[in-house]
């Protein structure tokens, strides 16, 4: 009997631009329930990271408490780590990015984690757009502590051994819409065509990007009578449209019937293609965003795809003008100029 | 491409790659995890009743299962199968109460056997336990055939060779030794129920080149050669010995002659080293033992001066290959060499021969002498002849030759019970879950990286001075184990059962070789493309489930599989399941 991942890997694997395969990416082997969407989101950061070359020591990973926040162990295992308190991690976020603006921050939480107790967390790390990628591991239910109901159930949904939840949700993406995100999206957990593309563009946003990933708890939340399910999930899920991501450095080889795409050219030169997209949708208007949103839950569809973005967005260091180091490089000379340099301040402050 | 069907037992069969490959289809993983619990007598017997000679084969044996073998194309090397049978031979403890019974009312049959080789054997194996009364005729002075006459002592110890004859001899054959059969006619008229031909490719090739009648006296037929050291007519040769032929033979040939007084001794071969036929390790342990081999060297003449043998000269080529990869030996234009020796050993090839089978008496053959034989039952022209092993298709091997026998003796036991002789029963199988609990399957799913374990072998200073000595020494039991431990279990195959998957992805994602791909449908072709990693080896199946709730299909390429369980572990629904599959050749009287 063993509980290991053999070594040994396809010998075809393919190899990115630095040199590592897809299993340099990889953390320990899951503990979680077998089945858990959470597992299935910490395959598709592995590839989106695999795929972006992205090289793992200029990657933190940092959560909550909670099965999803447990999911961070489970991959990337050679970049930082950081496990904080229940609903606290944007806090945390906020300092280590305060300190260092040169990591990519990858915030990993779940319904529980941020809808409830880190809410307040939560609000005030989008309002601030903290240069951040936020992926909520979305069951509807607090699946560590055995299930009970979320703030992201649904009116009327009923877990495993629960009564109909008698509350209105919280739609996590509206909400950040709403406050300043400023890339926001919805996905579910079993499609990583459309979650991997996803990951990849929130990670090359520049700006606080939310991914709320349907993602069945199959202990405590996969009944029939439960909206976060497999099976209801994708009996209702309604794309805005389809994403393609092309990173800087690569060639644009898909070919797009004309007027079919919207480009949409990020930060670092990476470009967004969007096709296929819903009449009357427009990802670029927040307006445009809310409305399908709305519009979506009153048809009881789950809305998923690339929600709003905005390209030009200014990020937290930005906004409030921080030097262009990263402070935590600073020496304590430049930190602490000394007291004639204050003197000069108040000086020219009087 | 239209969902597997899993029913079919060549499916599963197939994915078990050393068995399938394995002419006798012999359950190896199932003894490789016998012996790594130590169940060698167990081990042992599942071998005995598949392939007959374990401890024989376990040293000698040919070995297409480990080309095929799986972990070689997972890592570098195949498990060591082969040298894994020996150690449930040379461990075992008393089989004697495991032998079939032989009934003492016999069942009024009369077969006769030609030739005592391991396809007559394997063919009393099967047909004694049954109640037949048979005869065995060989030339030589006992059973065995070439595994006697030409597999040198220092491969395969007489004990070992014996003991696993006399099991077979020992269920009261009727051996009449020291007989050669002139006349298949004679033979005929003892009206046996049935004659099986097991008189393997006796006659060695001759060159017949410039000077060889001159020299005759130097120059002996490989094989001939052979046989006359195993029985003691030969016990030295010259100093310097020069063995032409690029095969096995040519290797036995040059190791005995280093142990029979040959200090020089090389073997020259026309094609390039690379394209020799005998096996890798064959032509590794002639060199251990100081050999060159010389090849792209085609023999012109032997030189015979003032009545003196002086030696062979050869002309030197370059191997050319033309667009269809068809070789030719092409002349450098070189001056020819001239190797002195004092003895040539000729070992370029076995051929048939059939002198004293009447050529009116109904047995049809063609062009080139072979007996025409059907491949499945291997009955001949005449209804009650049969033939196998190496007479029946020319030279091969042990494997097949016991192959043969098995088949042969299920026809024998149709004829002579007036049923089909064509109908073959379909092999036994059984399909078993191997789930004991959480994380606990009944098989060591672990799979480590333990590169392939050498085989020790005795002191080069020894083994050169006696012919007998065993050059292999074997592994010893904890090395064993490790070697054990690296087969994959590729027969704990990996069932999937579609009306259970909630399609949540766990088995992709923890699938270590991307063997899992959840996909639209598609031709093969296009199928093997469109897969987390592509299907290239065009030899290994694609698993394709039913069409899933998503209008997806599940695909498994069969090729990179680790048989981990771990798609069957992480999955919520046991959508997945690793269950053991059995696959036992059907044999006669079953
Ligand atoms: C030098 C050498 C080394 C080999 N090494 C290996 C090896 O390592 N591994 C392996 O798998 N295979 C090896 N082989 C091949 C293997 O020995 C044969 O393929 C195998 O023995 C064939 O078995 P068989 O039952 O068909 O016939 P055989 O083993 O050839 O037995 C036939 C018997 O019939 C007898 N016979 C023939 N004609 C008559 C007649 N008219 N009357 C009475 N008796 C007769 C012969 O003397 C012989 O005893 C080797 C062969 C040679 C030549
Ligand atoms: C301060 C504090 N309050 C309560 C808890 C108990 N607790 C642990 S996990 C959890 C909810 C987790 O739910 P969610 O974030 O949705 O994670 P899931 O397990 O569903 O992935 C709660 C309430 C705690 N650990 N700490
Ligand atoms: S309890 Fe639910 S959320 Fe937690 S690991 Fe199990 S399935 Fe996943
Ligand atoms: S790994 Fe084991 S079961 Fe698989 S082919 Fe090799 S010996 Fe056979
Ligand atoms: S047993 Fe399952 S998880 Fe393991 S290699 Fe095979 S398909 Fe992949
Ligand atoms: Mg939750």
């Amino acid at each position: 009997m063993s509980y290991k991942r053999p070594k040994f890997r396809h010998p075809d694997t393919e190899i990115n631009d630095l040199g590592y395969a897809r299993q340099d990416y990889e953390g320990a082997l899951s503990t979680l329930c077998a089945g858990c969407g959470h597992d299935s989101i910490s395959g598709a950061i592995v590839r989106a990271c695999h795929e972006l070359s992205i090289e793992p020591h200029r990657l933190a990973k940092l959560s909550g408490i909670g099965c999803s926040s447990k999911a961070p162990t489970y991959f990337l295992g050679n970049s930082h780590g950081f496990n904080s308190v229940h609903g606290r991690m944007p806090s945390v976020v906020t300092g280590a990015a305060m300190a260092n603006r040169d990591l990519i921050y990858l915030g990993v939480s779940g319904d529980g984690d941020t809808a409830s107790i880190g809410m307040g967390q939560f609000v005030h790390a989008a309002r601030r757009n903290l240069n951040m990628v936020y992926i909520v591991m979305n069951n509807g239910c607090y699946g560590l502590t055995k299930g009970q109901d979320s703030a992201t159930a649904d009116e009327g949904s009923r877990s495993k051994k629960g009564d109909p939840n008698p509350f209105e949700s919280i739609d996590l993406c509206a909400l950040s819409v709403q406050v300043g995100a400023t890339f926001v999206a919805r996905s579910f957990s079993g499609d990583k065509d459309q979650l991997v593309p996803l990951i990849k563009a929130a990670i090359s946003h520049h700006g606080f990007a939310l991914i709320d990933v349907v993602s069945p708890c199959v202990t405590f939340n996969n009944n029939p009578d439960s909206t976060k399910s497999y099976e209801f999930t994708r009996e209702h899920l309604k794309a805005t449209g389809t994403m393609d991501f092309v990173p800087m450095r690569e060639e644009i080889t898909a070919r797009y019937a004309p007027g079919s795409s919207h480009e949409v050219t990020l930060h670092d030169g990476s470009v967004i293609h969007l096709y296929k997209m819903a009449k009357g949708m427009d990802p670029l208007n927040r307006v445009s965003a809310l409305n399908a949103m709305e519009e979506s839950k009153q048809q009881d569809q789950i809305l998923t795809g690339l929600l709003y973005m905005d390209p030009d967005s200014k990020e937290l260091h930005e906004a409030i003008g921080t030097v262009s180091r990263p402070l935590n490089q600073l020496s304590e000379r430049e930190l602490c100029p000394g007291d004639s340099v204050l003197q000069n301040i108040n000086e020219s402050l009087r | 491409m239209k969902a597997t069907n899993i029913k079919d037992p060549e499916y599963f069969h197939k994915v078990v790659d050393c068995q399938y490959a394995c002419p006798a289809h012999t359950p190896v993983p199932e003894y490789i995890r016998l012996i790594a619990r130590g169940r060698y007598t167990d081990a042992y017997m599942v071998n005995w009743e598949s392939n007959v000679f374990p401890g024989i084969l376990g040293r000698t044996c040919d070995r297409p299962c480990e080309p095929a073998c799986r972990r070689g194309r997972v890592e570098d090397e195949p498990v060591a199968i082969c040298r894994l049978k020996r150690v449930a031979a040379d461990n075992k403890g008393s089989i004697e109460d495991r032998l079939p019974n032989i009934p003492v009312k016999k069942n009024g049959k009369r077969v006769a056997l030609i030739g005592g080789g391991p396809a007559s054997l394997t063919v009393a194996r099967d047909l004694m336990p049954l109640g037949y009364s048979i005869d065995l005729y060989d030339d030589q002075t006992a059973g065995g055939g070439m595994m006697k006459s030409q597999i040198p002592s220092f491969r395969l110890p007489e004990t070992v060779l014996n003991e696993e004859v006399n099991y077979i001899l020992d269920m009261g054959v009727v051996t009449h030794f020291n007989t050669t059969v002139n006349s298949l006619k004679e033979i005929l008229d003892k009206k046996y129920d049935a004659v099986f031909v097991g008189t393997g490719a006796p006659r060695g090739k001759d060159l017949g080149l410039a000077g060889q009648a001159d020299a005759a006296a130097h120059i002996h037929i490989g094989i001939d050669w052979l046989s006359s050291v195993a029985f003691e007519h030969s016990s030295s040769i010259g100093k310097r010995v020069v063995v032409l032929g690029g095969g096995n033979t040519a290797m036995d040939c040059c190791r005995t002659a280093r142990r029979l007084g040959g200090e020089d001794v090389k073997v020259v071969v026309r094609s390039p080293f690379s394209e020799m036929k005998a096996s890798p390790w064959e032509k590794e342990d002639a060199m251990h033992e100081d050999i060159p081999i010389v090849d792209n060297h085609v023999p012109l003449a032997f030189v015979v001066e003032n009545g003196k043998f002086i030696g062979v000269t050869f002309d030197r080529v370059d191997a050319v290959y033309d667009d269809d990869g068809r070789r030719r030996l092409v002349s450098t234009g070189k001056d020819p060499v001239l190797f002195e020796c004092d003895d040539v050993l000729m070992a370029i090839g076995q051929e048939n021969s059939f002198p004293w089978i009447e050529r009116d008496i109904g047995i049809k053959f063609d062009q080139w002498g072979m007996p025409k034989v059907d491949e499945t039952t291997f009955q001949s022209a005449i209804k009650n002849v049969f033939f196998g092993g190496d007479a029946a298709f020319g030279p091969k091997n042990v494997i097949t030759a016991v192959a043969h026998g098995h088949q042969a003796a299920v026809s024998i036991d149709h004829f002579c019970h007036g049923k089909s002789v064509a109908e073959r029963l379909a092999p036994g199988v059984t399909l078993i879950s191997q789930k004991m609990g959480i994380h606990e399957w009944s098989y060591d799913n672990a799979v480590p990286i333990d590169l392939r374990y050498v085989v020790p072998q005795a002191d080069k200073a020894l083994t050169l001075k006696d012919r007998k000595i065993e050059v292999e020494l074997g592994y010893d039991l904890k090395t064993a184990y490790a070697e054990a431990e690296r087969c994959l279990n590729c027969d704990v195959q990996t069932v999937f059962e579609e009306i259970r998957c909630i399609e949540c992805d766990a088995c992709i994602d923890i699938c270590p070789t991307d063997c899992i791909t959840f996909t639209a449908n598609a031709e093969e072709k296009q199928l093997r493309q469109n897969l987390t990693a592509s299907a290239t080896n065009l030899s290994q199946d694609l698993y394709v489930s039913q069409v899933l709730p998503t209008k997806r299909v599940m695909v498994k390429d069969e090729d990179m599989c680790l048989h981990c369980g771990l798609c069957a572990e992480r999955c919520p629904t046991t959508a997945w399941d690793m269950q053991q599959f059995l696959y036992a050749v059907t044999k006669a009287g079953q």
